[in-house]
């Protein structure tokens, strides 16, 4: 061992320099081990502990000195006090060793602990962004639709008269053209409006895709009623239509059932009641068998739908004789109001963030 | 269409016990939406007698007013009042006070007893009231809910009423009935009658059903009536305006008769006000039947009716006091005298029947739907008449129904038959559809057997012939819907059941999932979200001012937008060319509820127009438009892309322990566009700009590397923030998502990458202030060669050091070799060669 004394240690309270102890007293040198190692189990840090083994194995310790005889003895005597020597200087720096490693975790330890945290006042050093649950909502239901394998169609929003009437089989002046409360545009002989469902994307797809057809359309409409709890002249909608070879209703209803136990939960069911559109025939209201209604289990009407009204197809090309299908239509807003209960359907469109963000991603 | 239950057992069976909801609930079954439900018995209650006024005194008070102190007898004479309840005087006479005037002694009244509860939740109580005890009211008719037109008491002597003393006045003035009203869809005319409803309750419960048509014996016509011609000069769509007009004449009614009560309160409960005897019948058995009828004073037509198509400026004052001036397409009915009413819609003022009415003339038509409608649309005169027309009125019940009106104005208002009778027009041809067999089986998905689907279509009223492969049905008279093969089928399921249509999962061909655009713009929407903003869904209704601002870069210039023709609300008339107006409506709103960090973004379309709007004619429906008209109608199509726009005002995130929130400024607005362009794989180029909404020293204009314009960024104007009440340094972006996407790679393809050292080194160069950091940056790259693997903006500095008009830009360069370790010389010479291009091209020099 070589330690260099250090000038700035404090000194050990026994260091008054001795004379050297004979390496061969057993009784001397047992009595320095003692010493030292009493000295290391009581330093209390690792600055008691220096101190320590300065005190008990530097140049100038007991130890350090009676190993410093040992080239001066004789041949003979040589080999006991080196081996006494050796040993008790071992026991000192096993003790050492095991000493510093207890200080230096407990010291680690300490550090940790003074460096502890409120995470409970952790900042949140970027804001919550949201979706607006309507969007989020309507990526659902098209997920549901993808996953069936169907496609999804998207169309204007300012339309021609033709694709949001005529096509769909609105006769000029039949009551029910008048019932879908149009927002027209300047100037009228432009034959431009708002479309008031998204079937105009119906009638695209089917002029500008192959047959057989299955899509989704989801979008923004247009009715001229006033905003009010229950009522808003923009909304969102999604349209489904199937047109294939031998579609029925019963077709009709199973699509629809599948997809109301994915979206509403496996206890959903549908109800089918007669009803009118222009573009279907039969048609049907849907109503939705709601479990979990505010209130109690009701039934929900939640849209409409039919088998494609065969004027609807000759508009587009297609034989009615050869292909049916059927079609649906159901309100984004409505499911939102009844699926996660928004009371006002205000709170959906001031764009007030506390709505948004209260959904946050999900939905 | 509102269904009286009394009217309704009288043509269906309709059990004792049955309520108002339990009618409308069967009714529900076969394809009627429910609406409301019409009760007066859920807003009264007795007791509510008639009594006798046997004294009454007038005692003028001192507020000016005079009121009647009353004794009125409740009980029949000699009888004692069986009612005990507090108020009520066992001797069977109360003291009332009245404040009308209207009565007599002597008159029978309606009284409302102690106990009884009026509308509005009216309780009546004995009362302190002008030094008398006032036990009970003398009612009105609008205390008794029963209309708003009289103030007066009900002196029951003017509806013809003499009842026993003490008669329960609620069933005496029909008030215990109630109605089911319904909602009708428009293919379904015949159900705005209590003929229909009945017809169609039976189907529902699968019941017997009397038709009030059939109970109807229509006197055979001992001569000609009043002259009658059907002059259709110019037929819409081919069909003639009048195929049926049934004219029949009443002498010598009693123009004072006053309606029946039992009339009355159907009427009432059917949503029609009693007006007159001869009116009310004609309302009573269009309500009945379905055929509106119109009734003239027979003295005051001049020579015979014409029903003709107006002529040029041709004018009428209409029966509402308005003169009218029609339409060459307005159907009218005319006199000697010229233009008596728009047929099927409103009549004239000049032979309107009056109460100095003796003869009537009644009118039971039918009229083509499309021409009724349309006049109904160019006067804005909907009426009971004019929405049965439209709908389709029975053409078979015109004569069935002048002769119910007969029946009634004989027996109501002491007239006398006249036993001639007019009947103009020809029968429409009968409509036959063949059904193919197994036609509805395969479209309900339902095996249905044969002599169903007969049985049921029969139940409807049609005839059904069976035929080779089928059947030919022959709608009834009054089903103008049932015209293919598809009609027939609902009406089959729908009296069937649509609950036992079984449910099949057709299986979809493979599809091919979202389309490219789709996921780049959901991928958009949610990184912006991911990003922190919050998304909104604002209304595209904007003002001219708005478009005004935000759509054009320069003020002045306007902008071509699509202008509502009827918009909720004159001053957001327009449609949207920017996102931003919604935006700052969303954020001031927010603003004004006290939240002042805001984040906001919105995708939709704008609408652009330009070039050709919309076409001047659009083509028939049921049949393809060839390929000219339909591309006709694309290209009229305005423009309409998606847009992105965002917003940001305020700080960035909340204060907190260890975190200091940063504001917003113009480079989050700048950051936002760039985060569309990378989620959708685009890069996007930044240069200032201008723009009027914009700060002049802030703006970003927004290209893709073909140098088009896709967008702005930046500080929004502080004058008009100033003007929108919104924070200074409200900064926001907008940009065409649609553009943006269309220019992502169809394949990106791959960079290799070099594993050798990198070599960095850094330059500053002085430049001129005005020279964009961007064209500095872009210079060194292009003068570093192929070596420089990167280089980027790390710092920018002015001020002490650099002389005015000038700045500091520092740049960190990455250079590194494809196949080899540099040497400080090469990355040293590459940088020389950058920084000489800068100062050839900027008099850049190096700090």
């Amino acid at each position: 061992m070589s330690d260099t004394p250090e000038k700035t240690a404090a000194p050990a309270p026994e260091s008054s320099i001795p004379a050297a102890p004979d390496p061969l007293d057993e009784a001397a040198i047992g009595a320095a081990v003692e010493q030292a190692l009493a000295a290391i189990a009581a330093a209390a840090n690792l600055d008691e502990l220096k101190s320590a083994r300065l005190a008990h194995t530097g140049e100038k310790s007991p130890l350090s000195l009676a190993n410093r005889v040992i080239g001066g003895l004789s041949k003979e005597f040589k080999a006991a006090a080196g081996k006494l020597m050796g040993a008790s200087r071992g026991r000192v720096a096993k003790a050492l060793a095991a000493r510093t490693g207890v200080l230096e975790a407990e010291d680690a330890a300490r550090i940790l602990i003074e460096e502890t945290v409120d995470v409970t006042a952790a900042p949140r050093r970027r804001r919550a962004g949201a979706r607006h649950p309507l969007s989020t909502l309507q990526d659902r239901v098209c997920d549901i639709f993808v996953g069936m394998g169907w496609e999804i169609a998207e169309g204007p929003e300012l339309e021609s008269e033709w694709f949001n009437f005529d096509a769909l089989n609105f006769k000029p002046d039949h009551p029910a053209r008048e019932m879908q409360d149009t927002f027209f545009v300047e100037p009228p002989e432009a034959h431009l409006l708002l479309r008031t469902h998204t079937s105009p994307v119906q009638v695209r797809s089917l002029l500008e895709r192959e047959l057989p057809v299955y899509v989704l359309c989801p979008g923004k409409v247009f009715r001229t009623d006033e905003l009010d709890a229950t009522h808003t002249p923009v909304f969102h909608q999604f349209e489904g239509l199937a047109i294939d070879k031998g579609l029925s209703m019963a077709d009709l209803r199973g699509t629809l059932e599948h997809f109301v136990r994915q979206m509403f939960g496996e206890e959903a069911i549908v109800r089918l009641r007669p009803n009118y559109f222009p573009f279907t025939e039969p048609s049907a209201e849907l109503d939705v068998w709601h479990p979990g209604a505010k209130g109690g289990p009701r039934w929900i009407e939640w849209g409409g739908c039919g088998m494609v009204n065969p004027n609807v197809l000759r508009a587009v090309g297609i034989d009615p004789d050869e292909y049916s299908g059927f079609a649906f239509g159901m309100g984004i807003e409505r499911a939102l109001m009844f699926r996660n209960e928004v009371a006002d359907m205000h709170d959906m469109i001031e764009g007030d963030i506390r709505f948004s963000e209260h959904f946050g991603m999900e939905i | 269409m509102r269904i009286p239950l009394t009217w309704l057992r009288e043509y269906a069976q309709v059990p004792a016990g049955a309520t108002a909801e339990d009618v409308m609930a069967e009714l529900v079954k076969v394809g009627f939406e429910e609406e409301d439900v019409h009760r007066p018995l859920d807003s009264i209650s007795g007791p509510i007698v008639v009594g006798q006024v046997l004294s009454l005194v007038k005692e003028p008070q001192t507020n000016g007013k005079t009121i009647n102190w009353c004794s009125v007898r409740v009980v029949p004479e000699g009888a004692s009042q069986a009612l005990d309840i507090d108020g009520i005087d066992p001797s069977g006479v109360q003291g009332i006070v009245c404040g009308a005037h209207n009565f007599e002694v002597g008159d029978k009244v309606v009284v409302t007893l102690p106990g009884a509860v009026l509308p509005g939740d009216f309780r009546i109580t004995p009362r302190k009231t002008y030094g008398h005890v006032s036990a009970g009211m003398i009612a009105s008719v609008r205390e008794l809910g029963m209309g708003e037109e009289h103030d007066g008491i009900l002196v029951l002597s003017t509806l013809g009423l003499d009842p026993e003393l003490g008669t329960d006045a609620l069933e005496l003035l029909g008030l215990t009935d109630s109605a089911a009203e319904i909602n009708v869809t428009p293919d379904r005319g015949y159900v705005f009658s209590i003929r229909g409803a009945a017809r169609e309750y039976a189907h529902a419960t699968g019941t017997p059903f009397t038709d009030p048509a059939a109970l109807v014996s229509v006197t055979a016509a001992t001569g000609p009536g009043f002259p009658v011609r059907l002059d259709d000069n110019a037929p819409i769509y081919g069909l003639p305006g009048c195929d049926r007009f049934v004219a029949r004449t009443v002498h010598g009614i009693n123009p004072a008769a006053p309606t029946p009560t039992w009339m009355s309160s159907r009427l009432r409960l059917a949503g029609m006000r009693s007006i007159s005897l001869p009116v009310d019948i004609s309302n009573y058995v269009m309500l009945e039947l379905g055929q509106p009828l119109h009734f003239y004073d027979a003295d005051k037509l001049s020579g015979g009716i014409v029903v003709r198509r107006a002529s040029g400026g041709e004018t009428l004052e209409t029966l509402d006091g308005k003169v009218r001036t029609l339409d060459a397409e307005d159907l009218l009915i005319t006199d000697g005298s010229g233009a008596i009413g728009v047929a099927g819609v409103m009549g004239g003022a000049s032979t309107e029947v009056t109460a100095a009415t003796t003869t009537v003339l009644i009118e039971a038509a039918h009229f083509e739907e499309v021409s009724i409608a349309r006049s109904r649309r160019r006067h804005k005169l909907p009426s009971e008449a004019s929405k049965r027309f439209e709908r389709g009125v029975d053409w078979n019940v015109a004569d069935k129904a002048a002769q119910r009106a007969v029946n009634l104005l004989v027996e109501l208002a002491g007239g006398t038959e006249d036993t001639t009778g007019t009947d103009a027009g020809t029968a429409p041809a009968p409509v036959t559809v063949f059904l193919p067999a197994g036609f509805t089986s395969a479209r309900i998905g339902i095996d249905f057997p044969p002599e169903q689907i007969v049985a049921s279509l029969e139940d409807l009223g049609g005839v059904v012939e069976t035929v080779d492969g089928g059947w030919n049905v022959t709608a009834p008279s009054w089903r103008h819907d049932l015209v293919t093969p598809e009609d027939l089928t609902e009406e089959v399921a729908r009296l069937v059941g649509y609950d036992l249509i079984p449910a099949t999962l057709p299986v979809a061909p493979p599809g091919r999932g979202y389309s490219r655009t789709q996921q780049q713009r959901r991928r958009v929407v949610q990184a912006l979200a991911d990003f922190g903003l919050t998304e909104v869904l604002a209304y595209p209704f904007v003002s001219k001012a708005a478009n005004d601002t935000f759509g054009v870069t320069e003020a002045g210039a306007g902008r071509s937008a699509v202008k509502l023709a009827n918009p909720l609300s004159e001053e957001f008339g327009y449609l949207r060319t920017s996102m931003l107006p919604g935006l700052i409506e969303t954020a001031k709103r927010n603003h004004s509820r006290g939240f002042h960090d805001l984040a906001l973004f919105e995708s939709g379309l704008v609408f652009l127009p330009s070039g050709t709007f919309g076409t001047a004619s659009i083509p028939p429906l049921g049949i393809k438009p060839s390929d000219d008209v339909l591309d006709a109608l694309y290209d009229g199509i305005p423009y309409q892309p998606l847009t992105i726009g965002a917003l940001f005002t305020g700080m960035d995130s909340p204060a907190a322990p260890g975190h200091t929130p940063r504001a917003w400024d113009w480079a989050d607005a700048i950051d936002a566009a760039r985060l569309v362009a990378d989620v959708a794989g685009v890069d996007l180029v930044v240069e200032q700009g201008t723009h009027q909404a914009f700060h002049p020293g802030r703006a970003a204009v927004l290209k893709l590397r073909s140098g088009e314009v896709v967008g702005h960024a930046g500080e929004l104007h502080p004058k008009l923030l100033a003007e929108q009440h919104l924070p200074a340094r409200t900064v926001a972006m907008e940009i065409n998502a649609e553009k943006v996407f269309d220019a992502a790679a169809d394949v990106i393809v791959a960079k290799p990458i070099s594993t050798f050292p990198v070599a960095t080194q850094d330059v500053a160069l002085v430049v001129p202030a005005e020279i964009p950091a961007a064209a500095v940056l872009e210079t060194l790259r292009e003068g570093a060669g192929a070596l420089l693997e990167d280089v980027a903006l790390f710092d920018e500095y002015q001020g002490a050091a650099i002389p005015d008009g000038s700045k500091s830009l520092a740049f960190g360069l990455r250079f590194r070799a494809m196949d080899r370790t540099l040497t400080a010389d090469e990355a040293s010479a590459a940088r020389a060669s950058a920084v000489a291009l800068a100062a050839e091209r900027f008099g850049a020099t190096q700090r």
